[in-house]
């Protein structure tokens, strides 16, 4: 049968070439977008196999054609590369599509300076980076930009906090899914693999209103890579080894990719370290086991294509045993003395406490261009998180986790961008999401959060205009709708609560040569109160308190605005970036009063509301002393203020600073060798919490003092690195790094266990990299 | 067809969408009454001491846990001077029915736990006569020796994980702190 037509076909074919040989075929060549002309464009027409040239309107005339097949190929700069055949008997006129954007190929060739808006304010971190916290976290790796602090419980949990905000506050966008995983709690880590991640991006400012209302501290971007299609396929290992800690990593990623725009990719890692030692003990109970795994696959054509991918993340952290006490007279022991209670020798147990976290996320992305309109996208997301928690328990209770919640999240998004004008863009899309807490029971103890079902929806609309060729200008604006509903504590006590909110921004920039621009942003944020400001009632050990949480909470709204002057240059570069945000009722914890317990006496903490302002700048500095060494420094100030009570607000990160001088010889196998040094000045701006308890031991009212911040310390790190050529393509690359170089004792007032232990003690690491 | 292709595309993510709707709707079904007992919470510390005929009973209770209700301490009468108690402790858990003993639990894991009984009065002596499998006390069993009459408090004190043996007090003992309750007493 198929023989019989290509037979027909050639006789038809045949048949009609010796048939009148006087068609026309006119042709114009248009832009996809915006449907403007393309001049000068290269049409090579195999038939004649003969070239001609596109006239200024865009236009193309071929005269003297058979009747038959013509195929033309059209190439321009800028442009793909496109074959078209037509069936010509009689004279035609056809209009022909090219590709004139190069946005998606952009991102391929990795451009130093590539922004997720035109406008926004933000740093990044790039691939050589996060190799290098490889075997660490990603609050590890973010804390290296200027305005970025952490928050960590002990050394395996390390929250980031942008401009002093954190948790809730700060939305994680993996792949294109925001997070979804417990981030409510302060000892509760982001769920991502640092290395399934091609970039990172920090968005200092509320802008991007395109993941969701609430970006009060603003967002975190872990960003896949774009593939090129041609025939490929290549991969790469990493082993990085430790001496603190007796541990380290292993990652390995496949890539393959085609040149019909089809791509996979596979990424594994394995990470286990053991306890920790700081500089004159060891931190029992501080190691970790993670095991990741990533898969992608999609097709990546201009004209649509579809990405799938799926990530799980199996986490099993300990914290550190001392740090598990029973009161505050328990608490005032360990203040006052210098070593842990608990310290033995070196060992890769998990003991209690410790969490065991399990992150399912799983995405399919579709998007469609449509021909002088703009790209539709579409996205469904699945996120499933199940939280163990294991204390120290009696009898047969201490294999059974305290806390055991599962938090399933799924939505459908939609994006709609529209760049068929010259100068505006319009982004606008809806969002549906489904999210479900199941309290698991079994636990032997009351829920921290209880069953609860949550609902959103939401709308937004963000226009991008070209004012002229160096400036363009923003705006955005949200609405969102949230619907909680929670199982109460008691039976029949039921709660329900439904929440409005709207979010905008505003933003310019400005472009005064090619070195030298400005950006300015405003944005309007709203967050609602998370399940554990709202739910929290009970003992937190490890801090020693009751907290209790109120379901009366009002949504937060915060006002920033952020300014930033930047210099991109290789050789004198800079960013300055002040800010400041005004939040109406932010919600804190802080104590309010001391209950009795069979335990003992307790502080209780409550959620409660205040109006507060933090502003602060952000100053980077790179300069280029010669030809081999280079200069890096950057410091960040930051001032919290509690404006209701007049007092300085909680946890805001001290005035630090950091230097870095490296040397680069690319002749000697690129050898690189750095110096870096950080200081982190002492918080003197605390809030006074502290407290008297009666301790019945000594039969004496005791000070407890939890407010006082540890003293300012300085670290100094070297690393050093080398490229080897091996195989036919690939390359090796060693490197050697050294942390905390003089092995200095210190404590972060940002580390909720810095009343119990000293911060990590030196570590030598070596990392091999092969790339194949 | 291209159309027709992308709006297959939006109904398989809408379908997706509402299929992951369903398949957590319907795992919700699997434990609706999540109100576990607080099944390790000591509800009530009773430290009995007796001698002959004269039983003194020092009562701890707090039945909501953490809860907001204060707790309630009951000393039944005044001890008597110069003289020998026997004393025992026993640690229940009253929110469930029957209540819990939780002194068994203690007594089953004596090598992890251990009593401290101090008192203000300095004539008052306690000694543990009970022992753990390593030989260390536990001090559920005690005798409670009293002196010249006097007023002041009796505290006892309940560590998890404390270092064994150790000089007799609970700050030297560290662990972590299960119970501390403090009555006040009378010697007369």
């Amino acid at each position: 049968m198929k023989r019989l037509i290509i037979g027909l076909v050639l006789t038809i074919y045949g048949f009609s070439y010796g048939q009148t040989c006087n068609f026309t075929f006119l042709g114009e060549l248009k832009d996809f977008h915006d449907g403007s002309s393309i001049e000068s464009a290269t049409i090579y027409i195999k038939e004649k196999d003969k070239y001609i040239v596109s006239d200024l309107d865009g236009k193309f005339k071929i005269e003297n054609l058979c009747s038959g097949i013509l195929t033309l190929t059209i190439s321009h700069i800028g442009c793909e590369t496109k074959t078209v055949s037509y069936e010509i008997n009689n004279d035609v006129f056809k209009t022909i599509y090219l590709e004139h954007h190069l946005e998606e190929l952009n991102e391929v060739v990795v451009n130093s300076n590539l922004k997720t808006e035109e406008t926004s304010i933000e740093k990044s971190i790039n691939k050589a980076v996060i190799e290098n916290f490889s075997d660490k976290s990603l609050g590890d790796a973010l804390n290296t930009i200027s305005g970025v602090s952490s928050l960590n419980t002990g050394n395996t949990i390390t929250k980031p906090m942008i401009h002093g905000l954190h948790s809730s506050r700060l939305l994680i966008v993996n792949n294109n899914v925001r997070m979804f995983d417990q981030e409510w709690g302060d000892e509760h880590a982001p769920n991502i693999d640092i290395n399934s991640g091609n970039r990172i991006e920090v968005i200092k400012g509320a802008n991007t209103l395109k993941y969701g209302s609430d970006a009060i501290g603003g967002l975190i971007l872990v960003r896949p890579k774009k593939y090129m299609d041609k025939d490929s396929l290549f991969g790469s290992s990493l082993l990085s080894i430790n001496s603190n800690g007796r541990g380290g990593n292993v990652n390995t990623e496949l890539v393959k990719t085609y040149k019909s725009g089809y791509y996979g990719k596979f990424q594994t890692s394995y990470k286990q370290f053991g306890d920790f030692k700081a500089p004159n003990y060891y931190l029992t109970n501080s190691g970790l086991k993670n095991i990741n795994m990533s898969l992608n696959f999609g097709l990546n054509r201009f004209e649509k294509g579809f990405d799938a991918y799926y990530s799980v993340v199996s986490n099993e952290l300990a914290i550190l045993q001392s740090s598990h006490i029973g009161n505050v007279n328990d608490l005032v022991a360990a203040i006052n003395n210098e070593e842990p209670r608990i310290v033995e020798d070196f060992s890769y147990n998990i003991d209690y406490p410790r969490q065991e976290i399990l992150h399912h996320l799983g995405k399919v992305e579709a998007h469609k261009r449509f021909k002088g309109f703009g790209k539709l996208t579409l996205q469904y997301d699945l996120q499933i998180n199940r939280r163990k928690e294991f204390d120290l328990r009696r009898g047969d209770l201490s294999d059974t986790p305290v806390i055991d919640l599962r938090l399933f999240t799924n939505s459908l998004q939609s994006n709609l961008r529209i760049d068929y004008f010259n100068n505006l863009k319009i982004d606008t899309g809806l969002l549906l999401r489904y999210q479900q807490n199941d309290a698991i029971s079994g636990t032997g103890v009351s829920p921290l959060i209880p069953d609860f079902d949550k609902y959103d929806a939401g709308i937004y609309v963000i226009g991008s205009y070209n004012l002229n060729e160096t400036s363009e200008i923003s705006a955005g604006l949200r609405y969102d709708f949230t619907s909680f509903k929670a199982d109460g504590r008691e039976d029949n006590t039921n709660w329900e609560e439904a929440y409005n909110y709207v979010s905008s921004n505003l933003s310019y920039s400005k472009q005064f040569n090619d070195e030298l621009s400005l950006y300015l942003n405003y944005g309007l944020a709203s967050r609602v109160p998370n399940p554990s400001e709202l739910f929290s009632s009970g003992l937190h050990h490890g801090a020693a308190r009751i907290e209790i949480g109120s379901l009366t909470l009002n949504k937060e709204i915060a006002n920033k605005l952020i300014v930033s002057l930047e210099k991109n240059n290789e050789n004198f570069g800079f960013s300055i970036s002040p800010y400041y945000n005004y939040i109406n009722d932010y919600i804190q914890l802080i104590p309010t009063g001391i209950t009795t317990t069979v335990r003992g006496a307790f502080p209780v903490w409550e959620y409660n509301q205040v109006n507060a302002q933090i502003f602060g700048v952000d100053i980077d500095v790179n300069k280029k002393i010669n030809e081999c060494f280079d200069y890096n420094g950057s410091i960040s100030l930051l001032k919290g203020d509690n404006k209701t009570e007049n007092i300085a607000l909680i946890h805001m990160p001290a005035t630090n600073f950091s230097n870095s001088i490296s040397y680069k010889n690319d002749d000697l196998n690129q050898l690189t060798i750095s110096l870096n040094h950080k200081t982190v000045l002492q918080q003197k701006r605390y809030p006074d919490y502290n407290f008297y308890t009666y301790n019945a031991t000594l039969q004496e009212d005791v000070y407890v003092d939890i407010s006082s911040t540890p003293s300012s310390y300085s670290l100094f790190s070297f690393n050093s690195s080398m490229q080897f050529k091996a195989f036919k393509k690939g390359n090796i690359k060693l490197e050697f790094n050294i942390e905390n170089l003089f092995n200095t004792s210190y404590r972060e007032h940002l580390n909720r266990l810095r009343y119990f232990a000293d911060e990590l003690g030196r570590n030598f690491n070596l990392k091999i990299k092969i790339n194949y | 067809m291209e159309n027709y292709k992308s709006i297959k595309t939006i109904k398989l993510l809408a379908l997706l969408f509402v299929l992951g709707l369903t398949i957590a709707s319907c795992s919700n079904d699997d434990d609706d009454h999540d109100h576990d007992h607080e099944e390790e919470l000591i509800t009530t510390v009773t430290y009995q001491l007796s001698s002959g005929m004269d039983i003194v009973t020092l009562e701890f209770q707090d039945i909501d846990g953490d809860g907001s209700a204060a707790p309630t301490y009951t000393v039944s009468g005044p001890l008597t001077a110069n003289t020998i108690y026997t004393g025992s402790i026993e640690l229940l858990n009253e929110t469930e029915s029957p209540a819990e003993d939780i002194t068994e639990e203690v007594e089953d894991e004596g090598d992890e736990h251990e009593f401290f009984i101090t008192s203000s009065i300095s004539d008052i002596i306690v000694t543990k006569t009970d022992s753990d499998e390593d030989g260390n006390p536990i001090g559920i069993e005690s005798t409670l020796v009293t002196g010249d009459p006097g007023s002041g408090t009796l505290t006892i004190i309940l560590k998890h994980e404390p270092t064994k043996p150790n000089d007799g007090t609970s700050a030297d003992a560290g662990g972590s702190t299960d119970v501390e309750v403090t009555f006040n007493i009378a010697v007369q």
